[in-house]
């Protein structure tokens, strides 16, 4: 309940700025480095390295799309990325770091309180590139500059328009538990994807663990990513998505799919992404010039607009067309609480529903 | 038979010296990752010796639940593959029936398929809603409920049969090759009718080759990964394999994924008892000095009854799914038919100009493929003639080190390896080298079994009147006895090769960004439901596989490169 009020209440925060209630909390400030702007000197010092790898959990063909952008911007730095789930790459990321493998660069979570653990554990670089000084509200930024929060996106509700009429279809989380969707429905996995272990911290928290017994008795499709439910969805192969990207729906429904997204009456799961560099990069340059580039009021307005997320940027303005995040009810977001949750939701999650 | 000590002549025997070597690189090879995998099992996270492991293990149903399943998919598989193995095999081998080698290309097509692109393609056509044949036959009956569910028990043990019955076909269909006419035909002059001649000449002399089929499709189905993870997920059940892999997820439980490791270990060695003891101490070796071709039986009109039979089983593992995947290579949306007026190229040009670990992980596996398959052939090919020719007193433990691997899941084989190889002297974690180790290991016993069988079949008084006649071991093996296993040779290479290709369940454990191989990448790309990539990715995983392994085929002497091989080793 509290949450819901406090997100509301910070829904809007300057002119398009949105914001999350407080996803890092932290009395301290002002630890960051000096922000840094797009030098011809750093441009040339990520050219001489070549390369980028980028670790992150965004959909892939968004996620490629990025990197393209970002290679064509800057010719002669080649970008590969590292998509999985952010569980997933939060155990690889401490496999490789185990075993004194710097592979990755730069990552991008949709799981914030990751960044809690990577910085507890000093593997995070402080930068602060000139636009999130500027242009990021407080609590979406690392006060020691460790990272951003470079993307916003919901875990909501959608269906199929050609298997469920409008009228039909589920409102609310509480429908959901309709016997008339057993085995209708389609959800992803939070211990394979960081979109759901975040949503399903809101969901448990404002609904309890008795509303995940009931909706596992529903005899729920249980895939991994939350970018694949909506493409269960569009090919009919489920009728309702019970959780998973909005973005993707939303997506999908401009491609034509038919595809509806609902916000469920109680709030919609909200899920922030932050990028941040490792100190041990290996292309620390290219990462840097990256970072800093990702968060420019240009790529997160050309973001928003191909991705159908949201951007936390002050001067950044909504996709036209998009439903604005202002009307939608939302969850409120906790990393913190995330963090010491993280083992309860996989081990609950997986008795529940069995895998 | 064993006369390693009666050289007349003093000229150096290399012999021991190389054999030994061999010993010494199985004991690294597979002994390493297995000690620390059965240090894991036994000890608790401060390493103190426990069995709390197997506690958990044995009490919580939800372990127990995913060693049933697995002993059920595992014991139907098996059974289904040798019912459609055996028939196929005798069709293709001792009958007239026509398109006999189309049938034999067929089957190695469903080889060379990843069981986990089998299971995706499988997804595409079967999936109860989106289905390409639940739709057809919604379209065709007006039906509500699908016909078909692929994300079920009997849906995963479809699948699984698909890919594995050629491991029991090949095994089959070799034998029955190998097998000399004369043995048949003696028995038909002595009056013995074609059932009774079935019965007490060809049925016994297949039946190892079958036994050995039955074994490995049980093992093989066993230790999958890839198509238990893509279709019993979403059923909403585990089989052991994914259920160590789930143990892996951080924080990750490696004391009780060691321990979940050990049942499918004792299995497998009652197995390998139970194989021996089947087939007791009778010898089996038929290529002696002379033999003919065996005879093919005239079949008459029933030999077009015959491929039909062949073709609507390869329908499940070949043609369908082959047909789903390139439909969804080119159509926009996966599961609908693609028209000339929809085809689009747009996810050929994603997978190959976008898709930014397309390139690598080509490169990485193409490497893998071909190393693995080069290197494991040479051991297999020492391991299997120390043991069928007995040429060290402790052939036995050799022959146990290169069947051993296959009772370990690969899934914690890599584990194993992983806990090997991340720490000094040896630090190849984030190399390709762990998973060459990797692909070594797991590809060992049929290739070795596949050998030993070739082996076998060559009577030992070949290589003994060359011996006889002054020939040293090496000389002996490759003047006479290398020749004879050119096919085998070829065979067991390629075998590896596409081994490599399919391996999943290892390299999940043990890949980097900078280690990706296309078996990962096509598993990644399934759980965030790309599978229009998957398909192209696919496709172009088979074309390649394809390509070599006919080119392979096609290298004049390799009989000779086999040799050369052999005595550089």
């Amino acid at each position: 309940m509290r949450g819901r009020k406090l997100s509301r209440r910070h829904v809007l925060q300057g002119s398009a700025a949105l914001a999350v209630g407080t996803v890092f909390a932290s009395a301290v400030r002002a630890q960051a480095p000096e922000p840094v702007a797009i030098t011809p000197a750093l441009v040339e010092a990520a050219k001489k390295e070549g390369r980028l790898i980028f670790y992150s959990s965004m959909d892939l063909p968004v996620g490629e799309k990025l990197g393209k952008a970002f290679e064509a911007v800057f010719p002669g730095v080649t970008i590969q990325i590292e998509r999985s789930g952010s569980e997933r790459l939060f155990q690889r990321i401490n496999q490789e770091f185990a075993s004194n493998i710097r592979a990755a660069d730069i990552v991008n979570s949709s799981d914030a309180s990751h960044f809690i653990s990577w910085k507890k554990n000093g593997w995070l670089m402080p930068f602060v590139p000139e636009d999130v000084a500027k242009y990021f509200p407080e609590n979406c930024r690392d006060p020691d500059g460790m990272f951003a929060i470079s993307r916003m996106w919901l875990s909501s509700i959608a269906y199929n328009t050609n298997l469920v009429k409008p009228e039909d279809a589920p409102k609310s989380f509480a429908d959901l538990l309709d016997v008339k969707w057993a085995g209708k429905m389609v959800k992803a996995h939070p211990a394979y994807s960081g979109t759901i272990m975040t949503a399903t911290f809101q969901m448990v928290r404002e609904l309890g663990w008795e509303y995940m017994e009931k909706l596992a008795k529903q005899r729920v499709m249980q895939v991994q990513s939350s970018t694949d439910p909506p493409k269960k969805l569009s090919l009919g192969e489920r009728a309702v998505m019970a959780d998973g990207n909005e973005y993707g729906i939303v997506l999908l429904k401009e491609a034509g799919q038919p595809v509806e997204p609902v916000y469920p009456t109680e709030g919609t799961p909200t899920i922030s992404g932050p990028t941040g560099i490792f100190r041990t990069a290996q292309h620390p340059n290219a990462a840097k010039l990256f970072q800093a580039w990702l968060h420019t009021r240009e790529t997160q307005q050309f973001f928003v607009d191909f991705s159908a997320q949201y951007s936390v940027h002050a001067q950044v303005q909504s996709k036209p067309g998009q439903r604005k995040i202002s009307d939608i009810k939302l969850m409120k977001e906790d990393a913190e609480g995330v963090e010491k949750m993280t083992e309860e939701i996989k081990t609950r999650y997986a008795r529940l529903f069995r895998v | 038979m064993t006369t390693t000590t009666d050289n007349p002549k003093t000229r150096l025997d290399l012999t021991r010296p190389i054999l030994w070597l061999f010993a010494a690189f199985m004991i690294v090879l597979i002994v390493l990752p297995l000690s620390w995998l059965m240090v894991f099992a036994f000890t608790d996270k401060a390493r103190h010796p426990t069995l709390q492991n197997f506690v958990t293990l044995f009490t919580d149903p939800a372990f127990l639940d995913p060693l049933l399943t697995t002993a059920i998919i595992a014991t139907t598989s098996a059974v289904i593959c040798c019912l459609v193995a055996a028939p196929i095999g005798w069709l293709v081998s001792r009958t007239d029936m026509p398109g006999r080698q189309l049938i034999r290309a067929l089957v190695t097509a469903s080889f060379v398929t990843p069981p986990f692109l089998g299971a995706v393609a499988w997804e595409l056509l079967a999936a109860p809603n989106s289905g390409m044949l639940n739709q057809l036959y919604r379209h065709l009956t007006g039906a509500e409920d699908p016909l078909f569910d692929i994300y079920s028990l009997t849906g995963l043990i479809f699948v699984i049969s698909c890919y594995t019955f050629p491991f029991v076909f090949v095994l089959v269909a070799n034998a029955l090759d190998n097998m000399p006419g004369e043995l048949e035909d003696a028995s038909a002059i002595l009056g013995g009718k074609a059932w009774t001649t079935a019965r007490r000449v060809t049925i016994p002399l297949a039946l190892p080759a079958l036994v050995a089929g039955a074994l490995i499709a049980f093992l093989q189905a066993m230790t999958l990964f890839g198509s238990p993870a893509i279709l019993a997920l979403p059923a909403g059940f585990h089989t052991m394999t994914t259920k160590i892999w789930s143990l892996f997820q951080y924080p990750p439980k490696l004391e009780l994924a060691a321990a979940a490791a050990v049942p499918l270990l004792v299995l497998t060695i009652l197995l390998l008892q139970g194989q021996k003891f089947l087939l007791g101490r009778r010898g089996y070796s038929v290529l002696g000095g002379k033999y003919g071709p065996p005879r093919p039986i005239e079949m008459g009109l029933w030999r077009w009854a015959a491929l039909a039979f062949c073709l609507l089983v390869l329908l499940n593992p070949v043609f369908l799914p082959y047909f789903a995947l390139l439909n969804a290579a080119f159509s926009p949306n996966a599961t609908t038919l693609v028209t000339p007026s929809t085809a689009t190229l747009h996810n050929v040009v994603f997978v190959f100009t976008e898709l930014s670990s397309t390139q690598l992980a080509l490169k990485n596996t193409v490497i893998l493929g071909a190393s693995t398959a080069t290197i494991g052939t040479i051991l297999a090919l020492v391991v299997a003639y120390v043991t069928t020719r007995r040429v060290i007193a402790s052939h036995r433990m050799l022959g146990f080190l290169a069947t051993a691997p296959v009772a370990v899941p690969g899934i914690v084989l890599g584990v194993g390896l992983f806990l090997s190889y991340t720490r000094p002297p040896f630090v190849l974690y984030g190399t390709l080298w762990i998973l060459l180790l990797a692909f070594l290991t797991i590809n060992l016993p049929s290739a070795y079994q596949q050998l030993q069988a070739a082996f076998a079949t060559i009577h030992p008084e070949l290589e003994d009147a060359s011996r006889i006649l002054g020939a040293t071991r090496l000389q002996s093996l490759r003047q006479i006895t290398a020749p004879l296993l050119r096919t085998g040779v070829i065979a067991t290479w390629c075998f590896i090769f596409i081994g490599v290709m399919r391996e999943l369940s290892a390299a999940i454990v043990l890949f980097t960004s900078q280690t990706k191989v296309l078996s990962v990448l096509i598993y990644d790309l399934n759980e965030s439901g790309d599978l229009a990539a998957i398909s192209v990715l696919g496709i172009a995983m088979l074309v390649i596989t394809f390509t070599v392994v006919l080119a392979v085929n096609r290298i004049p002497m390799f009989g000779g490169g086999a040799a050369a091989r052999l005595r550089n080793g």
